[in-house]
């Protein structure tokens, strides 16, 4: 176990190296500047515009900056940010408490869904009941979020003024109150994202189901005389939800990484919208620093993902 | 307009036969901004007329909070790195500058006791000295007082290269000498007819020396007050998450009596514009939402709710076309559009006359800006009703047909015309956005009537405008026949801004494409006339030779100006707000207030 898990690390730095080195090149060869926006405004003299791409190390070859980069961050050092000049992981630790908490709640809200409708569905295979949560699967998961979060948004916020649609990370409240604005201004969003991944997670939870309910371990627990509802909970989710496990871990790192469609609709000011921000700015260090974060959780949560395999299916061993 | 008419005009003025308000509209159409229209009256001795909001409330606070929502959000608030509009606006919440534009282009004090003339000997003779007095009993938020001493801190912060300011070329050519705590002396190496940049508007916010002064130069970055501001400003900092929120606190040592009215102040930001015209005009959850650069029907149908308003002020962004006269489509010297080319058909001026009379500047008003613009023929800001008795416009496909026609240019059997076997086609080249997509293809369609086959070209925006030496599609490169988009007059100096009309700034391949003057073509004439006005330090006098090099490309239709650009703001129907063209949009917040 120990050496294995040695064995994967020491596999994943290569690979990080590489996906470092991947995004950098991309970053430097795509077209855009940090100072564009100056690039129209007959006051800032181009010389100024030239100083300053010197003073941020632009006009350096794309390898000299990648080492350069690369050195830093071994050395913990994020870098600044281009477009305001601060701390790289500052920004990205402010971000991180709203990204997790919309995503994160999302997620839970997801499986909450997923899991009773998908195990009902799958117990009762082709009834009116699993029919209904079929489509209603299918058309949660064709339709786009930026389509659902509009239409929530003119419904609930223009049509019927219940809920804000600008997501405030300082609410001017406290107590109650502050909870109750909380709940009211992430509840769109929460609904947007959470439906969306329900309707996959149902699909892949009644298909995982269907699959186990049909063993004969189950039959013999139903002959032995067991209730429906202990055979159905005890043993057939217990062990259809193994590989729903591992789809969740390999979810997680996106609860990092922010939902940067829904966070621009709703202006939630998470990962995502940092990204987004990051890359229309042409903010080369913020948006090296979010991929790169990002690549490194979704290798990290393989390995925990293939770690819960393991520990839940003592069957596997690791090699 | 000539020098004599103007100064009969400013005698007019200084009469009362002609209202300040004529004056500005007359100067306007001929090209001359308001701002400076009002800096001529100022150096005749007529005063200035005071910032244009009336303030109604009769105590400071009790306004309960401010909102306002950038659809870009601000990330950084230190004025002299803001170079975004977003920026400078959060900036502008807690920082002043000596002085700031109102809408009508006056000079409005903020920091200085009063605006500097010839009257009160606030403008040398010699046009090299500009003496301040600065407001006194002024407070930093820290309650420390504010003085010369951070006026002149503040130009050797911004003048030095290190610091990395985006307004250094505001101050590295001047000298800052304190002569008391409250007056401070601004020393130009040569006479500069126009003196109110330094100190003023979007590049003059004064910062304390007391947090910066450590942080001059390289070290400029790890300034903590960069992110915790503490200026003079109307609203006290509270909290910042860069790209995201901001908000303040009432100022309870305002230096300016019963200001400001409201209590708390919030700056969000992100999203789109569409959506913030909507949070304000349809919800109501903010007040204010700025630059909405969103087709008119759309805000339109929203204010229809009664809600919220939509309102318009003019600027100094110009919606133009060049029409290229060097050669794209030939290398000389590892370079195109080259000045040792010439095109083979646009550098026939009847083409180019043909072609500024196949825009229907009317159309591309009416249908596709709406409020966002005015259709105009010079580099004007003008209201309709005065356009220049010169410079007009006029959409006649018969007239261009008939132009080319008795040019020579005859029509092919594909109805593309042609002359010698050189044929009338062209790229046409803006940046990706819809509004500028749909005027390419109204004018295409009217260039197809009169035989010229336009092929559209758009790039997106971050390439289109990014100063990229490698990349052919960058605006200053002008590898294509037409190019259309909107230049930025952010501070009123025509001086500098016509600097693209100048043959020592065409861009070529030697200034890696940085120089202004995008369109390459040059007249010694208004070389002439800019120069003269650069040493020039009568104002009228002034006012004419920039007229002139203005006219000049003008009616040589290689710039052909389509539309003057409004900034266009949404507020809830019970604001009471004050936004400039001439300044950022928050120049004046301390003057808001709910009636």
């Amino acid at each position: 176990m120990a050496t294995y898990l040695l064995r994967r690390l020491l596999i994943a730095i290569p690979s990080l190296l590489g996906i470092s080195l991947i995004l950098f090149t991309i970053l430097a060869l795509a077209p855009g500047d940090p100072f564009s926006e100056m690039a129209t405004n007959p006051n800032v003299p181009p010389e100024v515009r030239e100083a300053l791409r010197a003073s941020f190390g632009l006009n350096d070859p794309v390898m000299v900056r990648y080492l350069r980069w690369l050195s830093a961050m071994a050395q913990g050092d994020w870098g600044f940010s281009f477009a305001s000049r601060i701390n790289v992981d500052d920004l990205i630790l402010q971000r991180v408490p709203t990204t997790l908490f919309v995503v994160g709640t999302s997620q839970i809200l997801a499986l909450c869904i997923a899991l009773p409708v998908g195990i009902y569905a799958a117990t009762r295979p082709y009834s009116v009941f699993d029919q209904i949560a079929n489509t209603l699967a299918f058309v949660g998961f064709s339709l786009p979020t930026f389509f659902t979060g509009l239409l929530l948004i003119l419904l609930f916020s223009i049509k019927l003024d219940w809920f804000p649609f600008v997501y405030r990370s300082d609410i001017a409240a406290s107590g109650w109150r502050w909870y109750w604005e909380m709940f009211r201004q992430a509840i769109m969003p929460i609904t947007v994202l959470g439906l969306f991944q329900a309707a996959s997670y149902t699909r892949y939870v009644r298909s995982a189901v269907l699959d186990v309910i049909r063993l004969d371990y189950v039959t013999t627990a139903r002959a032995k005389g067991l209730g429906e509802k202990t055979v159905t909970l005890r043993h057939i989710t217990r062990n259809a939800l193994i590989p729903v496990v591992t789809l969740v871990a390999l979810q997680m790192p996106a609860v990092f990484g922010g939902a940067i469609v829904t966070e621009q609709i709703f202006r939630i000011p998470g990962i995502g919208s940092l990204l987004i921000d990051a890359i229309l700015a042409n903010d080369t260090p913020v948006i090296m620093a979010v991929t790169f974060v990002f690549a490194c959780l979704v290798v990290l949560f393989n390995l925990i993902a293939d770690l819960l395999y393991g520990w839940l299916d003592p069957r596997i061993s690791f090699r | 307009m000539d020098e004599h008419k103007l100064r009969e005009l400013v005698a007019g003025v200084k009469d009362g036969a002609v209202s300040r308000r004529t004056f500005i509209q007359r100067l306007a159409a001929v090209g001359i901004t308001a701002p400076i229209a009002t800096q001529i009256l100022a150096w005749n001795d007529v005063a200035m007329a005071q910032a244009s909001l009336a303030y109604k409330p009769t105590k400071a606070g009790g306004g309960g909070p401010l909102k306002l929502l950038l659809w870009q959000a601000p990330t950084l608030l230190n004025p002299h790195f803001a170079s975004g509009t977003k920026d400078q606006i959060a900036g502008r919440i807690f920082f002043e500058p000596l002085a700031g534009w109102d809408k009508e282009g006056n000079l409005t004090p903020q920091l200085a006791a009063e605006v500097p003339t010839r009257a009160n000997g606030g403008l040398s003779e010699d046009g090299k000295v500009v003496t301040w007095t600065l407001k006194q009993g002024v407070k930093w938020h820290d309650g420390k007082p504010f003085t010369a001493d951070d006026v002149v801190f503040t130009w050797e912060y911004a003048a030095d290269p290190a610091t990395a300011a985006y307004t250094t070329g505001s101050y590295t050519n001047i000298k800052v000498e304190k002569v008391d705590d409250h007056t401070v002396k601004v020393i130009f190496k040569e006479a500069t007819p126009f003196w109110a940049d330094p100190f003023v508007g979007v590049v003059g916010q004064i910062l304390p020396k007391h947090h910066f002064g450590e942080y001059k130069g390289a070290k400029s970055r790890e300034a903590p007050a960069n992110l915790k501001p503490v200026g003079t400003g109307p609203y006290k900092f509270a909290d910042f998450k860069p790209g995201d929120i901001l908000t303040g606190t009432r100022n309870e040592d305002y230096h300016v009596k019963n200001q400001p009215h409201f209590d708390t102040i919030e700056v969000k930001g992100g999203g789109d514009a569409v959506s913030a015209a909507r949070a304000v005009l349809q919800t109501g959850e903010f007040d204010y939402a700025w630059n909405l650069q969103v087709e008119d029907e759309i805000l339109k149908k929203m204010e229809t709710g009664g809600r919220g308003k939509v309102s318009a002020v003019v600027s100094g962004d110009i919606e133009f076309i060049i029409l290229n006269t060097t050669d794209p489509w030939t290398e000389v010297d590892g370079e195109r559009s080259s000045i040792k080319t010439k095109h083979p058909t646009l550098s026939d001026p009847k083409v180019r006359e043909a072609i500024n009379l196949l825009i229907d500047r009317d159309s591309i008003q009416k249908f596709i800006y709406g409020r966002g613009g005015t259709a105009t023929a010079s580099f004007v800001n003008a209201p309709k009703q005065f356009k220049s008795e010169k410079l007009k416009y006029e959409f006649n496909v018969d007239k261009a047909n008939k132009i080319l026609d008795d040019a020579g240019w005859k029509k092919g059997s594909d109805g593309i015309r042609e002359k010698d076997g050189k044929k009338l086609k062209y790229v046409y080249q803006t940046s990706i956005n819809a509004p500028r997509q749909k005027t390419q293809a109204i004018i295409k369609q009217a260039c197809q009537k009169a035989g010229i086959d336009l092929e559209l070209k758009s790039v997106t925006a971050s390439v289109f405008f990014s100063s990229d030496v490698a990349n052919p599609d960058t605006y200053t490169k002008l590898y294509v026949d037409m190019e259309m988009y909107t230049t930025t007059q952010p501070q009123p100096d025509p001086e500098r801004f016509l600097n693209q009309f100048v043959s020592w700034e065409i861009a070529n391949k030697e200034n890696k494409w940085l120089g202004r003057n995008v369109s390459r073509y040059s007249d010694p004439a208004a070389d002439e006339a800019y120069k003269a006005a650069q040493k020039e330090l009568d104002p009228a006098k002034r006012a004419a030779l920039l007229i002139k090099v203005n006219e000049i490309f003008c009616e040589a239709n290689v710039i052909l100006p389509l539309l003057s650009r409004t900034r266009v703001a949404a507020s809830v129907t019970n604001l009471m707000h004050d936004h400039s063209g001439w300044d950022v949009d928050t120049w004046n917040v301390a003057a808001w207030y709910r009636s």
